[in-house]
């Protein structure tokens, strides 16, 4: 995709004031796109916002305007749902960096050409920080809760770090308060296979109206497989052959697995823009929630009043369980009422998204106070 | 309300009220509940079992994931008022680096436990030669979690070597309170308070 979109259902706030960046620049005409579900009370005090992951967007509980699939979180958002919006006003933005409606290396720059790589490196809390012009231009003072799964995980984080008295609770799934050197180095990986793609010409596509397809396809596919299980990938795939009865001592893709994989990263490309996926997971490498306060995670949640729930899954090795051990227990040496749970799923990384049971019922009890 | 099993309400009855508590082992939160119900506690747990953490969230507890013999490490000196841990202790690996650590993280400590030398056990050892399994003790021996069985005179044994102080012992035969009077053989559940 060599252009970004904006999903139908989407509002757009256009930010008056220059955005203040982590890198030191100030970025103006900023726009956030966001979906809203359910209302908003009278006092204003029913408002979750939900952050989504890498390659997610606005469309929470809305289908989805490209590939029509319905919303990436529709089991766990809508009414009656864990996350209920006969209840809850829920917010959810495209990242700042994205392509569905925020500004991002696809927007149009002053210049009336695209940003391409001329858009600054941002940050998580740059994302965050852009987030919270959307509550302040709806008058929300205190949400009831942040939710987010993966990047979405380090957004609430770094909120309730950043911004304490504008949450009651903060819901992490599957994250982590900072980037390993195996995360950052996956991510150099898919990083590298864009920009080896002589489509890429150096962030500048637009204009061809074609990206660099077979790049952001491999980044994708490197990606991919860290969000399975190797149990779950096993089952699925184990050594089973794509349509032939035998390997046909070529390069076609006579493993499911491959066929799987080659599908998954380029279907990718109709739905994402290659220089807004180099700019995301860069956001996520430089994520280090303790790095300010000299590496004492605890010191970063110093004013943190909200409650607290994380959740890891026993088969996610991208963020495993021992990173969101290790928040909570600075939480609990910052004093914060914190809650964690490990919760057992074959999906890997992406049993966030998918059918855990337990997962539903964590959420909606935890959400439920 | 809801009624505490009779160890915990013993428990629940003698926490100060207004007192940072973490409960070990704390099962479905019903005493962290009651706590921070009655007792106005801010109650923090720590349970190995996922089903009852997330039962424990979904009641708007806070839970910690965890084992008493290796989480309990993450938490300072002095971080509670009180550390409780019932029913517990003849689970853990190490029952006596467990008691240094709740004497640590807690300023006092309730431990409860099974007693082992209940005479019903003691019988069923004497007449039948084996392994008893009782209403407290109903798993048979080769899939109990109960790998450290106590009683109450090697628990007051183990205090005293290190030195910690009884500030209140009751004991339970049944559901009833019973006197310290031979308890040793007539409690079938024991319950302590620790300081050190």
């Amino acid at each position: 995709m060599a252009s970004a979109t904006l999903p139908s259902a989407s509002q757009v706030l256009d930010l008056i004031a220059p955005l203040p960046l982590d890198g030191g620049q100030r970025l103006a005409d900023v726009q956030v796109a966001f979906e809203t579900y359910g209302s908003l009370s009278a006092s204003k005090s029913n408002a979750i916002l939900i952050f989504h992951a890498l390659t997610g967007d606005q469309c929470v509980a809305s289908p989805h305007p490209v590939t029509g699939k319905p919303g990436w979180w529709l089991r766990m958002v809508g009414p009656g749902r864990p996350i209920d919006t006969d209840r809850f006003f829920v917010i959810c933005a495209n990242v700042l960096g994205g392509c569905y409606g925020s500004t991002g290396p696809a927007s149009l720059a002053p210049d009336g050409q695209p940003y391409a790589m001329r858009f600054p490196v941002i940050t998580i809390r740059d994302m965050v920080r852009a987030q919270i012009s959307v509550l302040d231009a709806m008058g929300i003072d205190q949400l009831h809760a942040v939710v987010g799964g993966s990047m979405g995980g380090m957004q609430a984080l770094s909120f309730a770090a950043n911004w304490p008295e504008r949450t009651r609770a903060a819901l992490i799934v599957a994250s982590t308060a900072r980037h390993s050197a195996q995360n950052i180095a996956f991510h150099e990986v898919g990083r590298q296979a864009i920009m080896a793609d002589p489509k890429w010409q150096g962030g500048d596509y637009y204009a061809a109206g074609k990206g660099p397809d077979a790049g952001l396809a491999v980044a994708r596919m490197a990606a991919h497989i860290t969000y399975l299980s190797e149990e779950g990938m096993h089952e699925k795939f184990g050594r089973k052959l794509q349509d032939r009865s035998a390997k046909t001592f070529g390069f076609d893709a006579d493993f499911q697995v491959e066929s799987y994989l080659r599908h998954q990263g380029l279907s990718f490309t109709d739905r994402f823009d290659a220089n807004s996926y180099l700019y995301i997971t860069r956001a996520m490498d430089y994520f280090d929630l303790a790095e300010e306060q000299g590496g004492k995670l605890a010191e970063a949640f110093a004013g943190a009043t909200a409650r607290f729930c994380l959740i890891s899954f026993d088969t996610d090795w991208l963020y495993p369980t021992a990173e969101s051990r290790t928040i909570a227990h600075a939480l609990n040496a910052a004093g914060a009422p914190v809650s964690f749970v490990e919760l057992s799923a074959p999906f890997g990384h992406d049993s966030f998204l998918l059918d855990v049971p337990a997962l539903d019922r964590v959420i909606a009890g935890f959400l439920g106070q | 309300m809801i009624t505490l099993r009779p160890d915990l309400a013993i428990i629940a009855a003698n926490v100060a009220a207004g007192s940072r508590v973490l409960d070990i082992g704390c099962g479905d939160g019903a005493l962290m509940a009651a706590l921070q119900r009655d007792r106005q506690c801010d109650a923090r747990g720590m349970e190995l079992d996922p089903h009852n953490v997330a039962e424990c969230v979904a009641r708007g507890l806070s839970v910690i994931q965890g084992d008493a013999d290796a989480d309990l490490a993450d938490y300072s000196d002095g971080a509670f008022d009180y550390a409780i841990l019932s029913q517990t202790l003849q689970t853990t690996k190490r029952p006596d680096q467990v008691l240094d650590e709740l004497l640590r993280v807690g300023r006092r400590a309730f431990v409860s436990f099974p007693n082992f030398a209940h005479w019903k056990v003691r019988a069923s050892l004497l007449w039948n030669g084996r392994m008893p399994v009782t209403r407290l003790l109903p798993v048979a021996w080769y899939e109990t979690p109960n790998i450290h069985h106590v009683t109450v005179r090697d628990f007051r044994e183990l205090v005293a070597a290190k030195g910690l102080k009884v500030e209140g012992a009751w004991f339970l035969s049944g559901d009833a309170r019973i006197s310290d009077a031979a308890a040793s053989w007539r409690a079938e559940h024991a319950v302590f308070q620790l300081s050190s």
